[in-house]
């Protein structure tokens, strides 16, 4: 089915009876999408609204429409929002690979063929070999690229940033960013980005919406 | 659904049997209990009781050991925190002292009543060198009229207990930059932790003193066994009506435990007076510039003192183990003249059927807990809301009701329904005292759980059931491990419950060793403490163990 790109239809997000924010935007397939601000100012309430896990505390209104599915009231886990953070938040019970086996759907059967999925998608990322590694051996831009492997192993349908380049430092986080945007392109998924990073925005290349606090 | 009915489950849990054993005490107590034929309202009882010999003398020194205790426990904890907080001493005396809260409370008092004892270990390593004794001195040591024992034992014991839950609260005050803005102003490291950080940090463990207080102002396995006994402080005389053949002394014993509880209420009362009173001296130091900026000797002395405490409780550990061996002891000879496991052989046909309900209550009511903390944490984090101020009050408030006050009550309700003593009974009270342990042992890591890995789970299309087995309980494994440790730590050294609602018909390895107080035979007590001091020590190992399965056995598993 084509991608027909994620819809914030009058999304509202406040905390008590103070207004945060107000977004109304569409955004293509294979298109990133920045929303930039202080923090405070809700960007981060914003994506745990599109991926259903808002905190009870803020009060938010809208519909999320994404592959022409509306997804406003279906729980986080219907939703295919692929979320990555500023830390990779790597499951530390779990090896790299047994990371990436949690993401991969349950319609992919056969221990066989899952694994080498996974392998599959940790050479993506250029870490071929690190199948069995425990994730608290791997180097931090290691471990941002077994964490963008393990979302893109989901499926997702559409891909929520967290400024999740803020963590690295300024070389890595260059070629990280080229990375994600790069499965961005290649995959054509919608991509939400909240960040403060000017540089973020510009490498995305796409619109940006900036708000106050 | 199920996260929806865990914090009432958990309440009615906790406040229900408090609340029926206070109104099974009260009527008793007014005269009125119809099982026993009488059911007109009065006062007799209290009349009964108060024409009781030497009750003034029990009530002070309950009085007096519960306030004297807790003051030494909360003075060390502070002298020590404020002066060697981020020092590596401190580190080390926090890995030393963290194990001391799993033993007992029987098995540290008769650890410390052999050590000190006339007779003791102490004083055969220095007689008759140093003493010149060649007889053990004929003075009272232990079981002193003043509970200068009792008072000691005790401190002992709760330093572990109050130093870990200020240890919990540190993290939430501004420690470390507090303490450097104080000596930029010139004040020494005692002083400036008092004046900077003390008193947020103090607001936080207050609760936990508060309990501290109330426990060992009514204390009764302790106080058998170093307390004094012309006459015994009151919670132990109550013990002695209760399980008089005589079931009309029930009467006085229901009237002497609303005392009791008056009792503990009343030291509570009378340390928040001293509260104030420390508040206005250290407000008048803080506004005079007082610096104190040579603390060396107070440092030391909180040092020493933590230290001393430590190794009084291990060196207990240790003298129990070897009367438990011991074969010939003369005094003042330092060690037996052989070993021999004639103790343990004689012990171990009888220690079979305590030592297993000890472990089986203890397994079962500390499951029990954790099926319903859990569900009370989930819901938390559905509702967004931390635990409230009320309901903060309600966890603790098994502990901090005075246990003879409720348990006299829940066993004459119990009694008066026509139920027996059975193990399933005697889980469900210890779960009243387990719960608030193991809720408060996991509440803080279940906290801090960093729930962005939730979100990661939710995007991954992973349901909330299968989030928290897959994700959050494996990962919070050893929080988990370390809480259900703590639980079964707590059942293994329950006294006053397993006693009252056993009815003497449901030993336990603590029950059996406080028994054996009166009779003075160092060896078999020695095999008894020992065990009771084994069952939660292995406990803990056990909880290391399978949190580290968890964790070992995770990469290359899905």
């Amino acid at each position: 089915m084509e991608n027909m790109g994620l819809r914030l239809d009058k999304v509202t997000i406040a905390l008590g009876d103070h207004d945060l924010l107000e977004v109304d935007c569409a955004i293509a397939p294979g298109e990133v999408l920045t929303i930039m601000g202080p923090s405070g100012s809700g960007k981060s309430t914003l994506l745990s609204f599109v991926a259903g896990s808002i905190d009870p505390a803020f009060r938010a209104s809208g519909r999320i429409v994404c592959a022409g599915r509306d997804l406003t009231g279906l729980p986080p886990q219907e939703r295919h929002a692929g979320i990555l953070f500023q830390d990779a938040l790597l499951f530390p019970h779990m090896s790299v690979g047994g990371n990436i086996l949690f993401a991969i759907p349950a319609a992919e059967r056969g221990r066989a063929r899952r694994r080498s999925l996974a392998e599959a998608a940790l050479a993506d990322v250029g870490l071929a070999g690190f199948y069995s590694r425990d994730p608290a051996t791997l180097s931090g831009g290691q471990k941002a690229r077994v964490a963008l492997a393990r979302v893109l192993a989901s499926h997702p349908s559409m891909l929520l940033l967290d400024e999740p380049f803020s963590r690295l430092d300024a070389d890595l986080r260059g070629r990280t960013r080229d990375l994600v945007f790069a499965a961005v392109r290649a995959r054509r998924l919608p991509a939400l980005l909240v960040t403060h990073d000017e540089a973020d925005a510009a490498a995305a290349g796409g619109p940006v919406i900036r708000i106050s606090a | 659904m199920i996260a929806r009915l865990g914090p009432p489950l958990a309440m009615a849990l906790l406040a229900g049997p408090i609340v029926a054993g206070i109104a099974g005490t009260l009527l008793p107590a007014f005269g009125f209990l119809p099982a026993l034929g009488h059911s007109t309202l009065s006062v007799d009882p209290f009349y009964t009781l108060l024409a009781e010999p030497g009750l003034a003398r029990s009530l002070v020194s309950g009085l007096g050991a519960g306030l004297a205790s807790t003051m030494l426990a909360l003075g060390a904890v502070m002298l020590f925190v404020a002066g060697w907080i981020d020092e590596p001493v401190f580190q080390r005396l926090r890995r030393g002292l963290s194990p001391l809260l799993a033993v007992p409370h029987a098995a540290a008092a008769f650890g410390f009543a052999f050590l000190v004892a006339p007779s003791g270990f102490l004083a055969r390593l220095v007689s008759p060198e140093l003493t010149g004794w060649l007889a053990p001195p004929d003075v009272l040591i232990v079981n002193d009229p003043m509970g200068l024992a009792l008072i000691a034992g005790l401190a002992v014991k709760e330093t572990p207990f109050l130093f870990l839950m200020t240890l919990a609260a540190l993290p939430q005050t501004p420690a470390g930059p507090s303490r450097l803005l104080a000596a930029a102003l010139g004040y020494g490291r005692v002083a400036g932790f008092l004046h900077t950080v003390w008193p947020s940090l103090y607001r936080q463990i207050r609760l936990p003193v508060f309990a501290v207080i109330a426990f060992s102002t009514s204390v009764v396995d302790v106080a058998v066994i170093l307390g004094p006994t012309t006459p015994p402080p009151l919670a132990v005389r109550l013990v002695q009506w209760m399980n008089d053949p005589d079931l009309a002394m029930r009467f006085k014993a229901s009237a002497g435990a609303l005392l009791q509880l008056g009792v503990s209420a009343f030291a509570i009362f009378a340390w928040i007076g001293l509260e104030r009173l420390a508040g206005a001296v250290a407000r008048a130091l803080c506004g005079s510039g007082f610096r104190l900026r040579r603390d060396a000797a107070l440092r030391l002395i909180g040092v020493a003192t933590m230290a001393a405490f430590a190794a009084t409780v291990f060196a207990g550990l240790f003298v129990l183990a070897l009367w438990s061996v011991a074969g010939l002891w003369q005094f003042p000879d330092s060690l037996p003249d052989r070993f021999t496991l004639a103790g343990w052989s004689d012990v171990l046909p009888r220690l079979a059927d305590p030592l297993l309900r000890s472990i089986g209550v203890g397994a079962a009511a500390t499951a029990a807990a954790l099926a319903l903390a859990v569900p009370a944490l989930m819901r938390e984090d559905e509702t967004g809301a931390p635990m409230g101020r009320r309901a903060r009050l309600l966890i603790y408030l098994p502990l901090l009701v005075p246990q003879i006050a409720f348990l006299f009550g829940l066993q004459t309700a119990i009694l008066a329904a026509g139920l027996t003593p059975s193990a399933p009974l005697l889980v469900a009270v210890h779960l009243v005292f387990v719960l608030p342990y193991v809720f408060l042992s996991l509440s803080d890591p279940w906290r801090a759980f960093d729930r962005r890995y939730e979100a990661v789970a939710f995007g991954l299309g992973r349901s909330r059931t299968r989030m928290l087995l897959t994700v959050k309980l494996p990962m919070l494994a050893p929080a988990l491990a370390t809480a259900a440790a703590v639980g079964f730590a707590v059942s293994i050294g329950l006294y006053l419950p397993t006693l009252l609602i056993g009815a003497g018909r449901l030993p336990t390895v603590t029950t059996e060793a406080v028994a054996l107080a009166a009779g003075g035979n160092r060896r078999v007590i020695g095999v008894w403490a020992l065990m009771q001091a084994t069952l939660p020590a292995a406990g803990f190992v056990i909880a290391a163990m399978l949190s580290r399965l968890v964790y070992r056995g995770g990469p290359g598993r899905t």
